[in-house]
């Protein structure tokens, strides 16, 4: 459904207390019955909301897909990452998919978007929005992602725009939009799991390994010094050891063991690398997702200043 | 009915009528302008603050372009120079004053942008496209910050000058209205685009 309901603007006039000052106006005298006619007005008048005409899609969940980018299971499966991202460090983080921006810039749309959704906690404004508007004329499609306040220490502008430019947008660009959310929200997950020390100087590997592939020179050094260990050193020291005490054969196949060990090591280091980008490797943290209980997701009260950056998909 | 008993009633009607009339709500409401033109300001300072930055790099792969660096700095140093208190905030030439230095920064700052095209040197530096973005950021906050301090004082200014508060601000607080803060370059109140390409 393209034309999802829409948030109503607040409305209404409440006058709660004026018929009692009615009441009690009648019961005084003339002085009393002027009293009460002048609060009476004065709290008709103190009453005005403006409304707003800008309209959000509803906060259906921690993934909302208004625009209908991803399936049913693509929506289970990025919920319980952002589910776990809340359990684990109390942030929120939602991802959206916007049909309509009418008319606003992204930049302009996702701060409101964010304290219309109000996400992320009110004393802290912990909360962080990723979306993209893939009705809009190409490069103005986004990603955005919008980062609350009390966040914008840990995602800084560098690393959501390193996320968001190099890092998503290609990927969409070249069509996949899964993967493109996939690799976004596990590097924001990751991000912001992180204190603001340790987030810059993640900040600076990803601009680095973003730019060039440098983070796998390095596990290849790592790989390489790991197998000349126990390929060459391990086994010399087996050899002037091992022979005094017990017989060649056995130390050969302690030597062979290790050997397969180090090749273990290496092809994990290797295939850890692939899929990560940038060396290090660590990653983990998403413990068993959790179960995630899907109702009644709402947020809570956070508020947005224009953190964050956008993509050129 | 005693008089005592009669003060008795008249009391609490008196209170209420008096935070009709915005004994409390004008503070409030002027307060929390001034809090917005607080975060106006640091916005503004964050800017500043990223312009050595960006200098600096662009002095190291681009220096031929002297010119432009030099009416950057120089800009930044006209925009420090013009500071706005909170209590000035109900002189709209001062206000006016200080929007203008910022837009000049503002403009001057535009002209860094296709530098990254014309130098490859830049381009390659992932350091200045980072303090492209961290700019781009800064200037949407300051956009924000902007509008949200003109809302409220839009809402202080309703309030004074309406009624039953109009009544308390004139006798108890002789409050004047807040000006509103415009950018003046045209365009400059939108955050300017940069392409990463």
């Amino acid at each position: 459904m393209p034309d999802s309901p829409v948030i109503p603007a607040k409305a209404g006039i409440q006058l709660p207390w004026r018929r009692r000052d009615d009441k009690l106006a009648s019961r005084f005298d003339a002085k009393g019955g002027v009293w009460g006619a002048i609060l009476g007005l004065l709290l008709l008048l103190c009453v005005a909301l403006p409304a707003h005409a800008q309209t959000f899609p509803p906060l259906s969940g921690r993934v909302v897909d208004a625009a209908n980018l991803f399936t049913a299971e693509e929506r289970v499966r990025f919920d319980a990452k952002l589910a776990a991202v809340e359990a684990s460090t109390g942030r929120q983080f939602v991802i959206a998919t916007i049909p309509d921006l009418q008319g606003y810039p992204l930049e302009d749309y996702g701060y409101r978007l964010g304290r219309a959704w109000g996400i992320g906690a009110t004393d802290k404004d912990n909360g962080v929005i990723m979306f993209v508007a893939p009705n809009n004329p190409a490069g103005q499609r986004g990603p955005r992602i919008e980062v609350g306040y009390g966040l914008e220490p840990i995602l800084t502008d560098a690393f959501t725009s390193t996320v968001a430019m190099q890092v998503m947008t290609p990927m969409l660009r070249a069509g996949d939009k899964v993967g493109a959310f996939e690799r976004g929200i596990d590097l924001i997950a990751e991000q912001i799991a992180l204190t603001p020390e340790e987030a810059a100087k993640r900040t600076a590997e990803l601009a680095a390994a973003a730019k060039k592939d440098d983070g796998k020179v390095n596990g290849g050094a790592f790989i390489f010094w790991i197998v000349v260990f126990f390929v060459v050193i391990l086994p010399m020291v087996g050899a002037l050891t091992g022979r005094g005490r017990r017989g060649r054969r056995h130390s050969s196949g302690l030597g062979e063991a290790l050997l397969w060990t180090a090749v273990n090591v290496a092809s994990s280091a290797m295939s850890d690398n692939d899929s990560d980008g940038w060396g290090g490797g660590g990653g983990g943290g998403w413990g068993g997702g959790g179960g995630g209980g899907g109702g009644g997701f709402s947020g809570g009260g956070g508020s947005f200043g224009g953190g964050g950056a956008s993509g050129g998909w | 009915m005693t008089l005592n008993r009669r003060l008795a009633f008249i009391a609490p009607l008196a209170a209420v009528s008096l935070a009709g009339c915005g004994i409390n709500t004008i503070p409030t409401a002027e307060e929390n302008a001034k809090a917005k033109w607080a975060d106006v300001q640091a916005a503004y300072q964050r800017r500043a603050n990223l312009i050595p930055n960006l200098t600096a790099t662009v002095k190291g792969a681009a220096a031929s372009e002297r010119g432009i660096l030099t009416e950057v700095t120089n800009a930044r140093a006209r925009a420090g120079s013009v500071q706005l208190s909170a209590a000035d905030l109900t002189d709209p030439a001062k206000v006016q004053q200080f929007a203008n230095a910022q837009a000049g920064l503002s403009s001057a700052l535009v002209q860094l942008r296709p530098l990254q095209e014309a130098y490859p040197d830049l381009k390659s530096q992932g350091n200045f496209s980072t303090l492209m973005a961290q700019l781009e950021g800064t200037e949407n906050r300051i956009n924000i910050t902007i509008k949200d301090y003109n809302e409220a004082v839009q809402a202080y200014n309703t309030r004074i000058r309406t009624f039953p508060d109009a009544i308390g601000a004139k006798i108890f607080y002789g409050s004047k209205p807040m000006a509103t803060y415009a950018a003046t370059t045209p365009g400059a109140e939108n955050a300017p685009t940069v392409d990463f390409k």
